[in-house]
């Protein structure tokens, strides 16, 4: 198990690696710095202007190998934008955003609390609704109730998100007048009045899919033998449903939930952007719009580096939610 | 330019239409599309009517004089162009749909009960905005998936097949890009790429590609196993006609059911992208981006997103409905008796 | 019914029992219309070919036939002079496990994988009487000794996947005695096994079997288990009962063809790794079975009547009975 545990995580670190070689390659060798700065500056600002913000973020910099130094001299290789790149991101010294100059730091931090206090909710409920209509649904299998269900499932899988959203907002937000159509507060007493109109439409949006996939699992563990030797005991539908099935169904389950809990810090762009929320998807977006390479660079780095962390931690739960890995 | 995009068209309908009459000489795949057509003739109806107005939309060519517009003459136009005149269809701004007078105002339109879906803010057809859309979700979805599959296959395909180095750097390559979540890799390809219809596409591919590789992969890992496929190594059959005449074919239920399924995936994410500003020209995506404030006007403008979210929906829905039904039909199990 | 007729009726009757599965136009039965009945105690072996029905037969005595199987509303069970099939759904969850029980082929995949096999077995137990933890685990330690899993104590708190196919068979079987059932079906219990396990594991039931007062139906397709263990043996064909009898009987004096075939066909010890006199062809689907005696396609003493019509029971002796045209009419094949 240790061992397992130190190759796993060593492959994770040569995963992060070969991300941040990814990046570097999109953001640094595909796009020239010079675009990046000069979509800062404008395109009429005088050259000093253009060399000076550069320099402020470390853009002057030669791509691999720096001639300006000696061919014995280490900082030939290490005064670089490779070498600043993974230096930068390794250490989360992510540097001032392209756009405004803040300290991208401070904004990860100001974000993070937003995003999760959207994502948490819509990821309990999510995880709860869905495994519950496709226990439901997977007892009733090929019945009318089952077959509903599933038609249901693909109608609400054939809707983009953007619809989900538009159309919550207008007939909830603006009909209905149940909940404000956006906004956000850090009082949490009335938080959860600008956080549910996101959380019924993020729920809503990830339904189909969802269920549709804990339904194939839950049939899959119905039918085994185990199952029927439980019946055979004398267990009874709920007692089988939910001590054996569910009981074998949740190493699968678990799979599917621990992967996305990284994905609570990044948070949603498009509910965030949309309802108000200050979180780090709507950051993304904002940062999307207004050219700042640095933020989306940063926020691309966490996003994988959180699934990554989210792959390793799957298959160490994995690993102690079966007794045939756990043991071996 | 022209030339290029017409002979384009022209070699995928040749393409599309040689696999489908290499398909009708093997029973199984005639059986196969006769129980779909069986289960799901409406979703195959209107995914052929999208077609047909993709193709139409997809053949142009320069002439033909406009009198409303001499520039006109002048620009490539589709056979959809064609039928609607859109520079002689337009309005000065807004008009619901089959109306006889502008929607503000009340000025008499150009075209009174002319516009069956109305027109937009300035003055556009809607129905032929959400014609124009067709070609283009089919653009996104189905090219994209087309030339993504294919390469996807190839390496999918080689890295299960020969294992060892292949393997390794075609799994590593896969982890790398499947680390990063989807939608920011598509986000920063883009943005790195920079806007417009061919960079998008590229993205779209590059973040397709890798689910499908992973998907290849193991069922050619599988399928390596399987014990006709280790008498053929056996008798010396030479690497490559086995994947061809063993592998390929048993992983061509996967490959139609994929291709379904990232189509829709592909669609429905050219939506966000419209809504992040970085979407294609002329997308429903877009359409409904621009028009989505216009629920808050009073009175209220339904007819712009009510128009491209329908034809949205109804494309998504069928080919998801196809997809589903295909995972009935060609079923590996129901296809194992046959080989 | 009074105490003293119950206590002289068979412990389970089975009367017209037919199994169906919907197919492409409409119910197709996989078992029709078979009948046997068990006394105390006894031990009654079902043999066939694989696809006759045996195991779905078992089932519907527990109403466990898999959806979206049915059993047709003129079959009878009667268990203890109880109408099984008519019983309602919480009735019958007492009845599963604590009167009847059941194994199966397959005591790899049968358990749990996920809960400790002592855990599995005191689940049958609190099921069906509420007894404390300890007295339950207690009970199922008693009863892993009982099966002769050796080392009882340490095993309880083992994975399924820690244990061998032979002592997974036996938690199988501690889990089905552990309540003292009436019954205990058996499906192919040694099937799976080895070679060597199969006689153990046919010790195990025959002597806990006896030891407990319980009556076992034992699913088999081989003569060397009914030689083991059966007192009486029914032989299946194509979904119905085509002979049955005492073990001697069955074993000495077949006289169906089939019966016949099938005991020809052990291998021997001097004929090792071929059959020697198999029944040619296989066992024809449900849905295509042939009109007349269903076996007259495979039967190599087939008549014109064979094809027409369908045999009747005759009964060669008080306990012997057979479905055959050539015992009606008083003849050997
Ligand atoms: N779930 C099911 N759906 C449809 N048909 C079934 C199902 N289960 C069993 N059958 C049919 O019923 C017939 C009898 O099945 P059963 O399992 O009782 O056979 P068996 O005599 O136990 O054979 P074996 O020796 O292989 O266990 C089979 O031929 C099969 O076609
Ligand atoms: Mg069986």
């Amino acid at each position: 198990m240790a061992a397992y545990l130190v190759r796993r995580i060593s492959y994770g670190a040569v995963t992060v690696l070969g991300v941040l070689f990814l990046l570097f390659v999109l953001f640094f060798a595909v796009t020239n710095p010079d675009d990046i700065a000069r979509k800062a500056v404008g395109e009429r600002a005088r050259p000093e202007v253009y060399v000076q913000w550069k320099k402020n973020h470390g853009y002057d910099k030669p791509l691999f190998l720096n001639r300006e130094y000696a061919a014995s001299n280490a900082k030939r290789y290490t005064d670089t934008l490779l070498f600043e790149h993974y230096r930068s991101m390794l250490t989360f010294d992510f540097g001032r955003s392209d756009a405004d100059d803040t300290p991208i730091a401070d904004r990860l931090l100001k974000g993070a609390g937003p995003s999760l206090s959207l994502t948490v909710p819509l990821f309990i409920l999510d995880v709860v609704v869905a495994v519950a209509v496709g226990l439901f649904v997977a007892f009733f299998r090929e019945t009318l109730i089952d077959r509903t269900v599933l038609v249901l499932c693909i109608f609400t899988m054939s809707v983009a998100t953007l619809l989900y959203i538009i159309a919550g907002q207008y007939l909830i937000g603006m009909l209905l007048k149940w909940f404000p159509i956006s906004g956000y507060s850090g009082d949490s007493s009335v938080i959860w009045r600008f956080l549910a109109l996101p959380v019924i439409v993020g729920v809503i949006s990830g339904f189909g899919s969802d269920v549709r996939l804990y339904r194939t699992i839950f049939i899959e563990e119905m039918g085994r033998d185990y199952v029927r030797t439980a019946r055979a005991k004398g267990a009874g539908d709920a007692r089988v449903m939910v001590a054996h099935v569910l009981r074998n169904a949740l190493i699968p389950i678990i799979t599917n939930v621990v992967i996305a809990i990284p994905f609570l810090f990044t948070g949603s762009l498009l509910l965030e952007s949309f309802f108000g929320i200050p979180g780090l998807g709507a950051m993304t977006v904002e940062a999307i719009q207004g050219n700042d390479f640095a933020t989306l660079r940063t926020m691309v780095y966490l996003g994988a580096l959180l699934f990554i962390l989210g792959q390793i931690l799957t298959d160490v739960s994995y690993a102690i939610a079966d007794p045939r890995v756990r043991l071996s | 330019m022209i030339l290029v995009q017409n002979l384009l068209v022209l070699t995928i309908v040749a393409g599309i239409a040689w696999v489908a009459y290499a398909a009708s000489r093997d029973r199984y795949w005639r059986e196969s599309a006769r129980e779909m057509w069986r289960r799901r003739p409406v979703a195959l109806v209107v995914v052929a009517i999208y077609l047909v107005i993709g193709l139409l939309d997809s053949v142009a060519w320069v002439g033909g004089t406009v009198a409303e517009d001499p520039t006109a003459a002048y620009l490539p136009r589709s056979v959809i162009d064609r039928i609607f005149k859109p520079e002689a269809l337009k309005e000065a701004s807004y008009s619901a749909p089959l109306a006889d007078k502008a929607f503000y105002g009340s000025d008499a339109l150009k075209h009174p009960g002319k516009h069956w879906l109305g027109t937009d803010i300035l003055g556009r057809d809607v129905l032929y905005r959400t014609f124009k859309g067709v070609r283009v979700a089919l653009l996104v979805g189905g090219l994209t998936s087309l030339v993504a599959i294919p390469l996807a296959l190839l390496f999918g395909v080689s890295a299960g097949y020969f294992g060892k180095r292949v393997d390794d750097a075609v799994f590593f390559t896969m982890t790398v890009l499947s680390s990063v979540p989807s939608l920011l890799l598509l986000i920063a390809l883009i943005m790195v790429l920079g806007k417009g219809a061919v960079q998008v596409c590229i993205a779209l591919g590059v973040t397709g590609w890798v689910h499908f590789c992973r998907i290849s992969r193991g069922e050619a890992l599988k399928l390596r196993e399987m014990d006709y496929v280790a008498s053929a190594r056996v008798l010396g059959v030479s690497d490559g006609k086995i994947i061809v005449r063993h592998i390929l074919p048993n992983m061509a239920h996967l490959v139609i059911i994929t291709f379904a399924l990232s189509f829709t995936g592909m669609v429905l994410t050219e939506t966000t992208l419209s809504y992040l500003g970085i979407g294609l020209d002329g997308s429903w995506g877009q359409m409904i981006d621009q028009a989505r404030n216009e629920l808050s006007r009073t009175p209220i403008i339904w007819w712009n997103i009510a128009a491209a979210a329908t034809a949205l929906f109804a494309l998504v829905l069928a080919v998801n409905l196809i997809a589903d039904g295909l995972r009935d039909v060609i079923d590996p199990r129901t296809r194992r008796e046959r080989t | 019914m009074t105490s003293a007729a119950k206590a002289d009726a068979p412990l389970l009757e089975v009367a017209n029992l037919t199994i169906s599965f919907p197919g492409d136009v409409g119910l197709v039965p996989v078992v029709e219309g078979i009948g046997f009945s068990i006394a105390r105690g006894e031990t009654l072996a079902i043999v066939g070919e694989s696809g006759s029905g045996k195991s779905l037969s078992a089932l519907a005595l527990m109403r466990l036939v898999p959806r979206p199987g049915r059993i047709a509303p003129e079959s009878r069970v009667r268990f203890e002079g109880e109408d099984i099939l008519g019983l309602p759904v919480p009735a019958m969850r007492a009845v599963r496990g604590a009167k009847i029980a059941m194994i199966f082929q397959e005591p790899m995949t049968s358990l749990n994988p996920v809960v400790t096999v002592g855990a599995q077995v005191v689940e049958a137990i609190t099921l069906h009487e509420s007894l404390s933890r300890q007295e339950a685990r207690a009970r199922a330690l008693e009863m892993f000794k009982l099966v002769g899993i050796p080392d009882a104590d340490k095993r309880l708190d083992v994975y399924p996947h820690q244990l061998s196919g032979g002592l997974k068979q036996r938690v199988m079987i501690a889990m089905a005695l552990a309540m003292r059932p009436k019954l205990l079906l058996a499906d192919e219990p040694t099937t799976a096994l080895d070679a060597t396990i199969r006689a153990q594991i046919l010790a195990v039931i025959r002597d806990v079997a006896a030891r407990t007062g319980t009556a076992v139906l034992i699913i088999t397709h081989d003569f060397g288990v009914v030689n083991e263990v059966a007192d009486r043996v029914a032989v299946m064909y194509a979904g119905q009962i085509v002979e049955e009898g005492t073990r001697h009987e069955m074993l000495r004096h077949p006289k169906h063809p089939y019966t016949q075939g099938l005991l020809r066909s052990i291998p021997r010890p001097e004929a090792r790794g071929g059959k020697l006199e198999e029944i040619k062809g296989v066992v024809p689907r449900p849905g295509q079975w042939p009109k007349g005696c269903r076996f007259h396609t495979r039967c190599a003493f087939a008549y014109d009547r064979c094809v027409a019509e369908a045999p009747r029971r005759t009964a060669v002796t008080a306990t012997q009975g057979v479905w055959c045209h050539f015992a009606e009419e008083g003849r050997s094949p």
